[in-house]
């Protein structure tokens, strides 16, 4: 075919344009905006109020944003790895049920992805509260009730119900594409299950679990909304910190917060993926 | 170990499906109580009825998403049909690196970004309220864009290159085989491509939240505001109502994908019945 330059952009300009405008040069803001002050002048106080900011907590001195960041990185790990115990065999089950069976299961656990987040999370409040559902029920069968709404418990429960199905689906998805003959392949050449599932199942699963990773990792480090109703907003988290101070028109700290994130995250993604590739014997993952 | 999947399967269900039952049997509750029922009723979903600025809500977010999936899908097309033209491997490199960035990274630094931009202008140009239709409708397009070249893209590599060679060599100017040959081909991709914007565009709620100005709300930022306040089952019969719809159109495509699939094997049969 004939190529000239010409009908290539004619086609892909206007995307260039945009994705220039709206995806770079928007990024260049946040980093315009965290380090300058409200006329616009270049300071590095916004980056220096993140890592020197005191406030009192349980009468002891902290470091108010350090403290957010790092209970961040801390509840969205743990969930991660909720996720990845609970997603890993769900997507294995999965991708070895008949395939009708598949597709159903494969329905059921993409209906909650469809629904509003702000009331799935919500509902969780009415279930978890002191006299809540769940309690009202333990209540009933004679056994004590427990408090669980505000405590960091409760989080977790909210972020691992919102982005369970993303670690499940990624994860299925590379299963149900396995070649089947390579696990009899293994199996004629004397491995157990056990060894099959170590040796052949589980490293071809790594791009699916890294992907799952990434998809639960990255919304539960910088969600800002589960934490405020689950976590009584006793439990800040960097997400509800940048929308604090987003309400609070401090747009000069909102963009260094995100800034910030955004540096975490990219060390944090890169960090991942050279641990999933060692996992699969560090060949290539495609 | 086939009981103990079993087990283990519907233990997950039950999770992912507790929450969703608690507010659909709410949704019912004749009281205000969402955690005490008193008694069946249909009040909570006649109130909403009559919650005008809930209905211009769900108006708002129809609107929207039909434009943001209109405009991403004819520029996502394009842009998709342009990639797959590229034969500097920079620039192609480039285009995908920045088509990643809106997946890639958190709503939250998406929505922040463009909000410190629009300001930015707004302030520039001396206008107080920065925030807009046009505003949220650009977000939108922008992180509905990778969605649908992603789905385009490999529908493209798949495609048969003499397809759209034949078609000229037979007289067809290059612009007509496009039209003829080229996007009957893809078609498949960017229908999914469209459905996962419009979806994508109807559940934002993160990114809305921080590019929509006052005058113009979706239904997630309203949603959003009820729950600051306390929430009546209103709110849970408008996430009932959202569920059967969504339940009627995943039974709906699922049904007829297996149509579909059910003709295609018939077919194969067919023909080989028709071999021996």
């Amino acid at each position: 075919m004939k190529k000239n330059g010409k009908p290539v952009w004619g086609l892909l300009g206007p995307y260039t344009v945009w994705a220039f405008i709206f995806i770079v040069v928007p990024l260049g803001f946040v980093a315009y905006y965290a380090f300058t002050d409200n006329s616009f002048s270049f300071t590095f106080d916004n980056i220096t109020r993140f890592f020197t900011a005191t406030s009192q907590s349980d009468g002891a001195e902290v470091k108010t944003y350090l403290l957010i960041f790092w209970r961040s990185l801390k509840l969205a790990f743990v969930s991660t790895v909720i996720c990845l115990l609970a997603g890993y065999p769900m997507a294995y089950i999965m991708s070895r049920a008949d395939s009708r069976k598949q597709k159903i299961l494969m329905t059921l656990i993409m209906i909650p992805m469809w629904m509003n987040f702000l009331i799935r999370t919500y509902a969780w409040m009415t279930i978890l509260q002191d006299t809540g559902i769940l309690n009202g029920f333990l209540a009933r069968l004679g056994l004590g009730r427990i408090h669980i709404i505000g405590t960091e418990s409760a989080v977790v429960i909210g972020m691992v119900y919102d982005y369970l199905p993303y670690m499940i689906l990624p994860i299925y998805s590379v299963m149900a594409k396995m070649d089947l003959r390579l696990i009899e392949a293994a199996r004629d050449l004397g491995c157990n299950s056990y060894g099959v599932f170590r040796r052949v199942i589980f490293p071809l699963s790594m791009p699916g679990v890294l992907s799952g990773i990434n998809m639960v990792l990255i919304p539960s480090v910088s969600t800002f909304y589960i934490s405020q109703k689950l976590g009584n907003g006793k439990f800040f988290l960097i997400g509800d910190a940048i929308e604090g101070q987003y309400v609070a028109n401090n747009l000069h700290f909102a963009a260094a917060m995100a800034f910030i994130l955004m540096l975490i995250l990219i060390v944090m993604m890169a960090l991942i993926k050279r641990f999933t590739n060692g996992m699969a014997y560090g060949g290539d993952t495609e | 170990m086939k009981t103990a999947s079993r087990i283990f399967t519907a233990v997950i269900l039950v999770f992912l499906f507790a929450p969703i039952a608690i507010l659909v049997v709410f949704s019912f509750n004749d009281a205000k109580s969402l955690s005490v029922f008193s008694g069946f009723s249909f009040r909570w979903y006649r109130e909403l009825m009559i919650d005008s600025s809930t209905l211009e809500s769900v108006r708002n977010t129809l609107i929207l998403a039909l434009a943001a999936t209109g405009i991403s899908t004819v520029m996502g097309t394009a842009a998709a049909v342009g990639i797959n033209r590229l034969r500097n491997k920079w620039i192609k490199n480039t285009i995908n690196m920045v088509t990643d960035i809106p997946m890639t990274n958190p709503d939250i630094i998406t929505g922040i970004s463009l909000m410190l931009m629009f300001v930015f202008f707004g302030r520039l140009f001396g206008r107080a309220d920065s925030l807009s239709f046009t505003t949220i409708l650009i977000s939108h397009v922008t992180f509905c864009l990778p969605y649908v070249i992603l789905q385009v893209l490999p529908k493209l590599r798949q495609m048969d290159s003499s397809l759209p060679e034949a078609a000229q060599d037979l007289g067809c100017t290059p612009a007509r085989a496009f039209f003829k040959v080229t996007i009957p081909e893809i078609m498949p991709g960017i229908i999914t491509g469209a459905i996962m914007a419009f979806t994508m565009s109807l559940d934002d709620f993160v990114i809305s939240y921080f590019t929509s100005g006052a005058g113009f709300q979706t239904l997630p930022v309203r949603i959003y505001n009820m729950t600051k306040k306390t929430v009546t089952p209103k709110m849970y019969a408008l996430a009932t109502i959202i569920f059967f719809v969504i339940l009627t159109l995943l039974l709906i495509s699922n049904l007829t994908d297996e149509d579909a699939s059910e003709k295609r094997r018939t077919r194969k049969e067919q023909r080989k019945a028709n071999k021996t």
